[in-house]
């Protein structure tokens, strides 16, 4: 067990160090998350004002395709100069690696939400802070089910043809679920009366998408990298 | 399992993809201390052949065995015995030269890697560069770093893919003395490469590729370059 | 074609056959009429989709960790068989819908969940189709994680409240309703089952194809 979090570690404190040279993907995406919410907010958009209950769905779809474009880029990353195979060549724990990249971007998505919500909360005067906890722990799991799901196919569609396109028709439909729940349970937290209980349910739902998704995805990822 | 061994047996392996075969029916034994070199044109599948020795690719037929221990049984001890300086050299641009071989010797599991990394970068004569990162290296600088982190956990068989790329007289000598160096302790060095005057007087043992198959020449004299071409005549 | 399907088609063709009579025997629905009728084909589409997909899943499962090639040949039939009749039954739910609920789509969990597992296995086939080599590892990878979405889509029904019924509707069908349902999911059932070895077999034999190329190229 030390062994794998040792090996997650250091690949997370690797792609940190990385990106921390340039801030390349961490400032793209975030610019494309904050200009995806403006597009949004402009399309929907009555008489000068935004309509009603569109916050949240924006917020979801705004970290979708952010997070789409920085997984693209992470892993593109490691395309470069082929470092992904000098990962795979290594004795270490694959499942970890894949948890070491998994960590990577769940950090850099924590910051995009980080900008995100406020401006949410300003543009569309949604209580964002109303119940703090549970809008984190919706964001938190829900970005967990993204995430683990398009760390897998990201990594697995490195050596594949048109993975550009390929990513997102992949991706979109098996989250769809994270997609449903994040958005219901959030306006559930954004409604004039917020129903805190349909939230949890929402919630527990992630959580358990989660659980299964993770373990899926650790389970297949070695088979899946190995050709 | 972490064992060592010390040759390695390639029993007549074949790779395919769908309907084109990058490897057919190649057959050699490599021991401690041999540098063998695989020569052939572009698309004759040494690239191809190198990754499955490096376990990144698995044989269609045939089998490698690594002192008589499969890839499977092998596991990722037998990862750890292994060294591969790829046609891309593996390297994050971002990182140092330094900040690279850590890494990889920390995701090796060494001990000491500090020490191993400072002695690693007086091997490539980059102490003085050691902090810089590799993105700025010339592509000479940039294999010697490379050629480090594949050396840098002591592994018994060490894989490269055209490491004579792009490097000045100077630096491709130095590659030389390094290999001829590690051959001294016992490491099995498979190289594939197609400049034949290089290292022509450095391999031991020469395996002819000709689209995926193995070719040979009759006569085991003369300079590399005629065996070479004969080789491909007749194949 | 082995007997087993020549016996599967054959029943299948008959039943489909006799099928318009059966379903125009059972009594109309209360509220609905007519047009409830259409159930009977929408249904059983629905349930073969399901079926296939768990099919294409399993079978991806076993591609993944045995290598073994008549595995991916099972799982592709069953994905382009998921496709097939998940189209069927997406375009016969609205059709029913438009007459019993007055609307073609509504956006509930359930339906849309099983939109989404369509688009899955649309997506299945546009990676083989297009991902290069190595694509039918990444496949099997996708209809496994597809397969494990099913469970989503069923106790999404049970637990909120939609205009889709409740998955309970088929044993509360008094008789009448009840025979023509399973006589209809029977002949779908068999039809489902001799194009699945068809498929199968065909893309087993154009692997063999493959190692026919490689034998000849080796001679």
């Amino acid at each position: 067990m030390s062994a794998f979090l040792r090996v997650a570690a250091l690949v997370v404190r690797k792609d940190l160090t990385v990106e921390v040279r340039s801030f390349e993907v961490l400032s793209t995406t975030l610019f494309f998350a904050v200009t995806v919410v403006l597009i949004f907010a402009f399309g929907f958009v009555k008489e000068g004002v935004p309509l009603d209950g569109v916050a949240a769905a924006i917020l979801w779809i705004a970290l979708a395709f952010s997070g789409t474009l920085a997984l693209g880029r992470t892993f593109e990353r490691e395309r470069q100069a082929d470092t992904l195979r000098a990962l795979m060549l290594a004795p270490a724990d694959r499942p970890a690696l894949y948890a070491g990249k998994l960590a990577g971007i769940l950090m850099l998505m924590a910051l995009v939400e980080a900008v995100l919500v406020p401006m949410v909360g300003l543009m569309f005067q949604a209580p964002v802070f109303f119940a703090p906890g549970h809008l984190a722990a919706l964001l938190a799991a829900g970005t967990l089910g993204f995430a683990a799901v398009g760390t897998l196919f990201a990594a697995m569609l490195v050596r594949a043809r048109s993975r550009d396109v390929l990513l997102p028709v992949l991706l979109y439909p098996m989250t769809v679920p994270v997609m449903i729940a994040g958005v219901r349970g959030t306006a559930a937290l954004f409604q004039p009366e917020a129903d805190l209980e349909l939230a949890q349910f929402w919630l527990a739902l992630l959580v358990f998408f989660d659980a299964v998704f993770v373990t899926l995805a650790l389970w297949t990822f070695e088979p899946l990298m190995t050709d | 399992m972490s064992g060592d061994f010390d040759h390695v047996s390639v029993v007549q392996l074949g790779r395919h993809y769908g309907r084109r075969r990058a490897l057919t029916d190649i057959s050699f034994t490599a021991r401690a201390g041999a540098i063998v070199g695989l020569l052939g044109s572009n698309g004759a599948g040494k690239s191809t052949l190198l990754s499955i020795l490096g376990t990144l690719l698995v044989a269609s037929t045939g089998h490698v065995k690594y002192g008589g221990v499969t890839v499977t049984e092998g596991g990722p001890g037998l990862r750890s015995r292994i060294g591969m300086l790829g046609h891309d050299l593996f390297l994050y641009p971002e990182l140092t030269a330094r900040e690279n071989l850590v890494f990889f010797g920390r995701l090796y599991g060494l001990d000491g890697v500090e020490g191993r990394v400072a002695t690693a970068l007086d091997h490539a004569g980059l102490a003085a560069r050691g902090d810089d990162p590799v993105s700025s290296y010339s592509r000479g600088m940039r294999q010697r770093v490379a050629l480090e982190r594949a050396l840098l956990h002591g592994p018994r068989l060490l894989l490269l893919d055209e490491p004579f790329t792009g490097l000045d007289q100077a630096s491709a000598a130095a590659l030389v003395g390094r290999l001829r160096h590690e051959q001294a302790r016992g490491v099995i060095t498979i190289l594939a490469t197609h400049d034949l005057d290089v290292v022509d007087g450095l391999l031991s043992e020469v395996v002819f590729l000709h689209g995926g198959r193995r070719a040979t020449a009759a006569t085991t004299a003369g300079t590399l370059r005629d065996r070479y071409r004969e080789a491909m005549q007749s194949a | 074609m082995t007997t087993a399907v020549k016996v599967q088609l054959a029943l299948a063709t008959v039943m489909f056959a006799v099928a318009p009579w059966i379903v125009n025997a059972a009594p109309h629905e209360a509220t609905m009429g007519l047009v409830y009728k259409i159930y009977f084909f929408h249904m059983p589409s629905a349930w073969m989709f399901m079926i296939a997909a768990i099919v294409s899943g399993v079978a991806s499962a076993r591609y993944l960790f045995t290598k073994n090639p008549k595995s991916d040949a099972t799982a592709v039939a069953a994905a382009e068989l998921a496709v097939l009749f998940g189209l069927l039954a997406l375009v016969t739910g609205p059709l029913w819908a438009r007459k019993a609920w007055g609307v073609w789509w509504v956006w509930d969990a359930r339906l849309t969940s099983s939109l989404m597992l369509f688009l899955i296995f649309l997506a299945y086939l546009l990676l083989r189709q297009f991902g290069g080599p190595g694509s039918e590892k990444l496949s099997a990878g996708l209809a496994l994680f597809g397969m494990a979405n099913v469970p989503f889509i069923y106790v999404s029904v049970n637990v909120w409240r939609t205009l889709h019924p409740k998955t309970s509707v088929v044993p509360t069908l008094p008789v009448e309703m009840g025979i023509p349902l399973w006589f209809c999911v029977t002949a779908f059932l068999l039809l489902f089952l001799a194009l699945l070895s068809l498929r199968a077999s065909l893309e087993r034999q154009r692997g063999r194809i493959d190692a026919l190329y490689l034998a000849e190229d080796e001679a």
